[in-house]
């Protein structure tokens, strides 16, 4: 029962209509794309600019030249005295903040010792390590500004700090200088004096716990879930159960966190450890799932022919699943990280927002973390911690990166060519 | 319903591995019914029938690997040496070392070509030291017919290699560790004709060292492989004899019109 078809033309009007229409839809596609790519990029450069710009002050320091007169001044210090172990006694003892105000007063006027920072003593402190011998004759220290005079300095301040940065700039007193205490002190409460180890060193701390827990556990119950156990109406409780879980809003697991660890447990308030503990359920799911999918993609037949030389399940999951499936696992730890990296509100549940001004030396001690850290200093009244917020930004941004390169490095050593 | 009339297949040789009664089901289908068969030590046998005969379910029944499917249920009773491979004294595991198995479509692990043969003898101790192990690998590379090929790049990727040479890795793989039985399922159907005469002729010469089971849909491949030739059809067991004596004197219809390419 065949019907006789017309033969088909393939130049006709209509055809090249079709065609043309085809075109234009793969043009128009293409374009969207491009569009697209296009505008994200603006946006991550926009981004990049404004941090940038406003951040990258922050981690420089306005100094002022402090001329002193060690012999004049009513310091009680030979230069004897600051070799040896007892010169930090020493230095203590010799009242440099009293010659530092006094100094300031004598070269800038009354009230001189305002344009320099509460901590410009420990400036002249350490150039006293330094060169002792500064104690036999006067010399000129550059010593930190003052909040407002360094912010004066950098972009803009009051009226009247304006005056006086072009009243000392004239003179040639300011001088800009890389400041390395933003990245080796702790949260304060002068800008001119906060750094972000203390924040920096419990990101690291609580992340350590995040993925000592979270990795072999969220691995584990993968190939469990995967390899070992049936299907049923239990496995598919679980397997929904922990699709919600990765759902979450991430303040739940900080009550969690604090009704489990903290009130339950007993754990100390605001330590890495709770901090990791809390991040790490939240993270679990999310390894579970890309670890599920990853073991699942890997073909049957590598399977088969561990198990036709005589492996044993274990065997075959540990020599050949895993290693197989690692770099899909890797993908999702990265995300899993990532997203626990920057976590501020279940880290608040916990007491992490606490004022913390030393580093901790260890999971157990007091701490905060970077998301946290930014948190805070993007809610101080002090016009000075603006740029360092962003600053603080910029190094959470390159913990990151960091994390993620070691991420994709580890990633593309386990990949398997085919 | 089902024949199992053909099981007297005058075997000579020693019996390796016998199948009495066994009835496979995938759920509540049933994919074998009342196959009873004896493989010949020493000998090649070929199982051969149209596509969904059940021989290759069939031939995963004989070293277990049809537990790895959770609906599966294998019942009746196979014995390997007069050992009854389904009891609870048979360790599967070893079962899979004595039974090796080669598969219809060639796969190597990702891994060197001398981890691919290593990896058996390794995980059941056969090597005592480095030595010991490079000369497990070159006879295996040797009997498997690899070895002039692949001796100067044995650190190389055993996914890099053709086809052909992937499938007689395989086999090398498989004798690396020993085993008694080689179930080979449908191993040439992934590959060109030349690939396909060098697995033939590797069988040749392995014939005699192992009993070699083999599945395949080429009919001139069982004719000349094997000496012993069983014909599945509709999961039953319909013909099972000397090879030339099904290919020339077939006393089931239904094989003489599969063979003659009445249906198939």
């Amino acid at each position: 029962m065949s019907h006789d078809r017309t033969p088909t033309d393939w130049s006709s009007p209509v055809m090249r209509q079709r065609i043309a229409r085809r075109y234009a839809a793969e043009r128009r596609f293409r374009l969207m794309g491009l569009g697209a790519v296009t505008l994200s990029a603006g946006f991550l450069l926009f981004l990049l600019v404004t941090m940038l710009s406003g951040g990258l002050t922050g981690f420089l320091r306005t100094d002022i030249a402090l001329p002193i007169n060690f012999p004049a001044s009513p310091v009680m210090l030979e230069p004897a005295m600051l070799k040896g172990p007892n010169a930090q006694q020493a230095l203590a003892n010799a009242n440099l903040p009293a010659v530092t105000t006094a100094a300031a007063r004598a070269t800038y006027g009354d009230k001189g010792e305002e344009l320099l920072s509460d901590s410009a003593w420990v400036a002249v402190r350490d150039a006293l390590l330094k060169d002792p011998s500064l104690l036999e004759r006067s010399a000129v220290i550059p010593v930190p500004a003052a909040s407002d005079i360094d912010l004066a300095h950098k972009r803009e301040g009051t009226a009247e700090a304006e005056a006086t940065v072009a009243r000392l700039t004239e003179k040639g007193a300011l001088s800009s200088t890389f400041n390395l205490d933003f990245l080796t002190m702790s949260d304060g409460t002068d800008p001119t004096q906060v750094g972000i180890w203390g924040a920096l060193k419990g990101s690291l701390l609580t992340m350590a716990v995040t993925l000592l827990l979270s990795f072999p556990i969220g691995v584990m119950t993968a190939i469990y879930l995967e390899e070992y156990a049936g299907r049923n109406r239990w496995t598919d409780l679980i397997e929904v159960s922990i699709n919600n879980l990765a759902a979450v809003p991430s303040i739940i697991f900080g009550l969690l966190g604090l009704a489990v660890f903290l009130n339950a447990w007993m754990l100390p308030r605001s330590a890495a450890i709770v901090g990791g503990l809390t991040l790490a359920l939240m993270t679990m799911p999310v390894i579970v799932i890309a670890g599920r999918n990853a073991v699942k993609a890997v073909p049957p037949s590598i399977r088969d022919a561990a198990l036709g030389v005589g492996a044993s399940p274990i065997q075959v999951v540990f020599h050949h699943v895993l290693p197989l499936a690692m770099p899909g696992i890797l993908t999702g730890t990265i995300i899993g990280m990532a997203r626990a990296l920057g976590e501020t509100a279940p880290l608040l549940m916990i007491g992490m927002r606490a004022f913390i001004a030393t580093p901790p030396g260890g999971v157990t001690d007091p701490a905060t973390v970077l998301p946290v850290q930014i948190f805070l200093w993007s809610d101080e009244v002090s016009r000075g911690f603006v740029e360092k917020t962003s600053a603080a930004i910029i190094v959470l941004l390159v913990f990151l990166l960091a994390m993620n390169g070691i991420a994709i490095y580890l990633r593309n050593k386990f990949e398997t060519r085919w | 319903m089902a024949s199992t009339a053909s099981t007297s297949p005058n075997i000579s040789a020693p019996i390796k591995m016998a199948a009495q009664d066994v009835n496979v089901f995938y759920g509540d289908k049933q994919a074998i019914r009342n196959v009873s068969i004896d493989v010949g030590m020493d000998e090649v046998t070929a199982f051969i029938g149209p596509s969904g005969c059940g021989k290759s379910t069939f031939l995963r029944t004989l070293n277990r690997m049809n537990d790895t499917v959770a609906s599966a249920r294998v019942e009746g009773r196979i014995t390997l040496d007069g050992e009854d491979i389904y009891s609870t004294a048979m360790d599967v595991v070893q079962l899979r070392a004595r039974v090796g198995m080669v598969f219809q479509k060639p796969n190597p692990f990702p891994k060197s070509i001398y981890e691919n043969v290593a990896y058996g003898p390794r995980i059941h101790g056969l090597a005592n030291s480095r030595a010991d192990m490079d000369v497990i690998v070159e006879q295996s590379l040797r009997r498997a017919g690899l070895w002039e090929e692949v001796k100067d790049r044995l650190q190389d990727s055993g996914t890099a290699l053709s086809g052909g040479q992937q499938q007689r890795l395989c086999i090398g793989r498989a004798i690396a560790v020993q085993p008694e039985v080689i179930l080979m399922d449908e191993p040439c159907s992934a590959l060109d004709p030349i690939a396909t005469a060098k697995i033939e002729e590797l069988i040749h010469e392995l014939r005699g060292k192992y009993a070699i089971v083999i599945v395949t849909h080429n009919m001139q491949q069982a004719a000349r492989v094997s000496q012993r030739t069983a014909f599945f059809h509709l999961g039953t067991l319909v013909e099972y004899g000397v090879t030339s004596d099904i290919f020339t004197n077939p006393r089931e219809e239904r094989t003489k019109d599969y063979i003659t390419g009445r249906y198939g």
